[in-house]
């Protein structure tokens, strides 16, 4: 006879204010088969484990059940309390009747019922589960990183560094991102391409590491410890191994006119090109839709002004496919498009500018020099109007409604700057909130405001126009004293609203990793695992799990980098036994399980089999690939005959528990 | 379909010129207007109180009126249009406010904002189409600067009106195309013109006026169109003299484009509206 231990958890006051565990002990002691039952204030403590140990002796149990906090929270706890003990893990259910129960009903009577019912569900399961045994599955000791920015270069790095090999996976023909289109960085105001530079150059040299730049990653299929991954490394026209990055392809290129994208369109490039001075790889690549030689058959001047030789016309994409252990997501970020936001006049005057775009108008190396002028007039301003919250913290459902997070940063670092360089420019800030939490950072707000005597008026913008008799008129409110104001600027910058980069949604839907509304990756946990994705064997770094900061993304990114490391750091992996399997004496072959597996682990086989009616035949039956199988269970419910049954949650278990409730 | 309308107050007095040229041009264009019969006052202005329920009867009565003939309910002042979509958005959405004021007016079925209300602006664009306009035009605008005046009854608020993006509307200027005219784009046309403020703060409805010509006149417009009769009254009468611009009602050049004549047309260029 089975004998079933019950421990009812009080997890303090979370469970047991609004339910009466002695009720629901009291409940479950009447239940056959249940050998004992207690309440503990902590059952995941060390007390708690022990009073579960001690039962099992005493009363021979077999099977427990535990009422607790969610399975997500603590069933390997209670599944390793087991094991100690010699009683299958497979062997412990969860009733959860705190985040189900005890978090949701206010009223004790009500909730002590659910919890009883819960407890019922649990008990009626626990009799039918197996014992099972996990497998094993090998590790790749290589990891992938997709995107090329800081948050992928630092990732890259730190895995390197620990001894394994790992690949960068960048769409652009260049690494470097986002953080190599800015000018300074806060709060500190050092020159971004001087911290980034060196990185850039230590990831390209790394003998650990491998760039795979002007590629996309195709199809992702396997599993943690063994991802297959396609790479599509788009054709460069240009051989790579032969070029020597002289450039001079790039500057006879008689077609001009493409405005280049790491330049925000305000300056024009070549149909050959390197997308900016510090490239790395420093190797041009042609972009075909413009060049006059693929558009039109005639031209070819970059092949022969080329002094190596390595314009290659004919050259094709190239899929490239190679497994890793983990991977990394750090595809970064960009800015909401301003199409909606008709007020602030970006689409009719050049004078209206994104504050990234204002990153390239004060550069050095961008298309003014660093000389901050009007692109109307190629004057420089007398003052500028900076706009806080463009896109962000909107409700109004042309926006988004969560905090760019940078964005007061980097108003206060532009302010600053335009004023230092240039003292005679006014500088006025309209905000709806100065939100500076950081080291160093509020200090570095104040003396924006102090010392270099930025306005900042606490109020928005509601319309920008373009003045006839030149620059442009400014409609805000100054909330503080209440007043409408009508102001002139030269130059308007809009703090524009951060969101994950194009592409993010198809990147994690290859990688079946989730991602919220907004399209930025989800953590396993926010608070205790932010850098995981709840897919096993997928981390995130950077701005695609949420806005954030260089600094924050460095951090992150290192600890992404320190998951992926604990992880090929293990030769093999546990599997989980929790697999679909094949009753074939009653699978008529028809195949719906096949269509609905998202991990192609079902295939057909043509089988002797024993039919139901006791006799031997030849036929087509479904087989799971038991490495492949994620255990989601798709296919039992597609399976017509129920003949697609799931480990630890057979149809026998599962209907146990509803027979339980009804 | 039975396009019922809603001519409102100002139209049956003061605005004339707009209703009869609607009428003769909805006429030609395949969507005759049909009065509805006793229609009331629809208030004017939205009440922003919601236990004022009064105040919405006007509206709700020809919501209701329109609902039991069948068809659509089509309105041409920006103020009705306003005050219409917004009533009627209310007695689809809150159910207080739909449930006393059909237990006021004893409505033997229900009113639940079933009419779709439509302003004749989107008649012509979603039912006729500006391209089928485009070609009934027999005595196009030709080389005409026209400056559109949205004002803000006809866009905001913008989920409820669902007229035109509030930032960055399109519709008049597409009238304006489909007219042979040439449209004069300028920032100032989505501003608020003051409204009845003109009365209460007339140094502030010149300076709004002020803006909003200075606006049009920089980007070249020669003349304004608008579909508000208290736009077009402030435009005309609070504008300074340097300033004047001749201002139609949209409906005007319809029916010279088209070649018909009204009793009310042509109408003299700044005259009063």
């Amino acid at each position: 006879m089975q004998k079933i231990g019950v421990f009812v958890c009080w997890c303090g006051s979370n469970i047991a204010t609004t339910v009466d565990v002695a009720q629901v002990v009291a409940a479950v002691k009447t239940i056959p088969n249940v050998a004992f039952a207690a309440d503990y204030k902590y059952m995941c403590s060390e007390g708690g484990q022990e009073l579960i140990h001690k039962a099992v002796q005493d009363y021979q149990l077999d099977r427990i059940v535990v009422c607790s906090c969610s399975p997500r929270m603590h069933e390997a706890t209670f599944r390793n309390c087991a094991e100690q003990v010699g009683i299958n893990p497979y062997l412990v259910e969860i009733a959860n009747i705190r985040e189900q129960c005890s978090w949701i009903i206010k009223d004790r009577a009500q909730a002590t019922a659910k919890a009883i019912q819960l407890a019922k569900a649990a008990i009626a399961k626990v009799r039918f589960n197996t014992p099972l045994t996990p497998g094993e599955s090998k590790v790749v000791k290589r990891a992938l990183v997709i995107g090329g920015g800081i948050a992928g270069i630092q990732a890259a790095l730190d895995i390197a560094e620990a001894g394994y090999k790992v690949d960068i996976v960048e769409r652009q023909p260049a690494i470097g991102g986002r953080m190599a289109q800015l000018d300074k960085t806060f709060p500190t105001l050092d020159c971004s391409a001087c911290i980034l530079t060196p990185k850039m150059m230590d990831a390209a040299n790394h003998p650990n590491i491998k760039l795979y730049t002007y590629s996309e990653v195709e199809a992702v299929s396997g599993f943690v410890g063994n991802f297959e991954v396609k790479i599509r490394q788009k054709a460069r026209s240009v051989d790579a191994k032969r070029c020597t990055g002289c450039g001079i392809c790039t500057e006879k290129c008689p077609s001009r006119k493409t405005s280049s994208e790491f330049e925000l369109g305000l300056k024009t490039r070549g149909a050959i090109y390197i997308p900016f001075s510090q490239a790395l790889p420093k190797v041009p690549v042609i972009d075909r839709e413009h060049c006059l030689k693929f558009q039109t058959g005639k031209c070819g001047i970059c092949s022969k002004v080329c002094p190596a030789e390595c314009i290659d016309y004919t050259q094709q994409d190239e899929i490239i496919t190679e497994h890793y252990g983990a991977i990394v997501a750090a595809t970064g970020f960009d800015l909401l498009p301003l199409d909606k936001f008709g007020e602030y006049g970006y689409q009719d005057s050049p004078d209206v500018i994104t504050s990234l775009e204002f990153e390239r108008l004060t550069n050095a190396t961008g298309p003014t020099e660093g000389h901050l002028v009007c692109p109307s007039t190629g004057k420089e301003p007398k003052s500028v109007i900076i706009v806080s919250c463009v896109g962000s913290r909107d409700t109004s459902g042309r926006g988004k409604t969560y905090c760019s997070k940078i964005c007061c940063m980097y108003n206060a670092k532009q302010a600053m700057y335009i004023r230092e360089k240039y003292p005679q420019i006014d500088v006025t800030v309209f905000y709806i909130d100065v939100r500076t939490p950081g080291k160093a950072f509020d200090e570095f707000y104040r003396r924006a405001v102090e010392e270099f005597n930025v306005h900042y008026i606490k109020g928005q913008v509601g319309k920008v126009l373009k003045d006839a008799r030149g620059g442009l008129t400014v409609f805000a409110s100054d909330l503080l004293s209440d007043k409408h104001l009508m102001l002139h600027a030269d130059m308007v910058i809009l703090a524009t609203a951060v969101k994950p980069a194009a592409g993010a949604r198809k990147l994690a839907t290859m990688l079946t990793a989730s991602m919220d509304n907004d399209d930025f990756f989800t953590e396993a946990h926010p608070k205790l695992r932010p850098v995981e994705s709840p897919t096993a064997g997928i981390f995130l770094a950077g701005m695609c799990q949420g806005p954030k900061d260089i600094p924050e993304t460095v951090s992150q990114a290192g600890a992404a980098a320190v998951k992926v490391v604990g992880l090929l750091a293990k030769d093999k992996l546990r599997t989980n036994p929790c697999v679909a399997h094949c009753q074939e004496n009653i699978c008529s072959g028809c195949l719906a399980c096949e269509k609905v597996c998202p991990y192609g682990a079902i295939t057909a086989e043509t089988k002797t089999v024993i039919n139901l009616a006791g006799v031997k035949e030849q036929r087509t039956v479904a087989v799971v690939n038991q490495t492949l199988c994620q255990g989601c269970g798709a296919c039992t419910v597609a399976c017509p005959a129920a003949a697609m049954d799931l480990k630890g949650f057979s149809n026998q278990e599962i209907l146990a528990e509803v027979d339980a409730l009804c | 379909m039975l396009y019922n309308y809603y001519p409102g107050c100002t139209l049956s007095t003061k605005a004339k010129a707009l209703d009869q040229a609607a009428r003769a041009c909805a006429a030609k264009l395949g969507f005759p207007l049909v009065e509805l019969p006793e229609w009331q006052c629809c208030g004017a202005v939205y009440p922003l109180a919601p236990d004022a329920i009064a105040e919405r009867l006007g509206a709700a009565r020809a919501l209701i009126s329109a609902r039991d003939k069948g068809g659509v309910l089509v309105t041409l002042c920006s103020a009705c249009h306003h005050v219409l979509k917004r009533v009627n958005d209310d007695l689809a959405r809150d159910e207080e406010i739909r449930n006393k004021v059909n237990a006021y007016l004893e409505v033997k079925e229900p009113y639940q904002g079933e009419t779709k209300v439509l302003h004749f602006l989107e008649v012509l664009r979603d039912q006729v189409g500006f391209a089928k306009l485009a070609q009934l035009v027999t005595h196009p605008l030709t080389g005409r600067k026209i400056g559109a005046y949205y004002g803000c009854m006809l866009l905001r608020p913008s989920k409820v009106l669902a007229f035109d993006d509030p930032e960055n509307p399109q519709l008049l200027e597409n009238f304006l195309q489909a007219l042979g005219a040439t449209p004069v784009r300028y920032g100032m046309r989505n501003e608020c013109c003051t409204g009845y403020m003109a009365v209460t703060n007339p140094g502030l409805c010149k300076q709004m006026v002020g803006e909003i010509l200075r606006s049009a006149r920089d980007e070249e417009a020669q003349a304004l169109i608008t579909a508000c009769p208290l736009c077009r009254y402030n435009l005309v009468a609070n504008a300074a003299p340097e300033q004047k611009v001749p201002v139609y009602y949209f409906t005007e050049l319809l029916a010279q484009a088209l070649g018909l004549q009204t009793e009310a047309a042509p109408v003299q260029a700044g005259g009063e509206g």
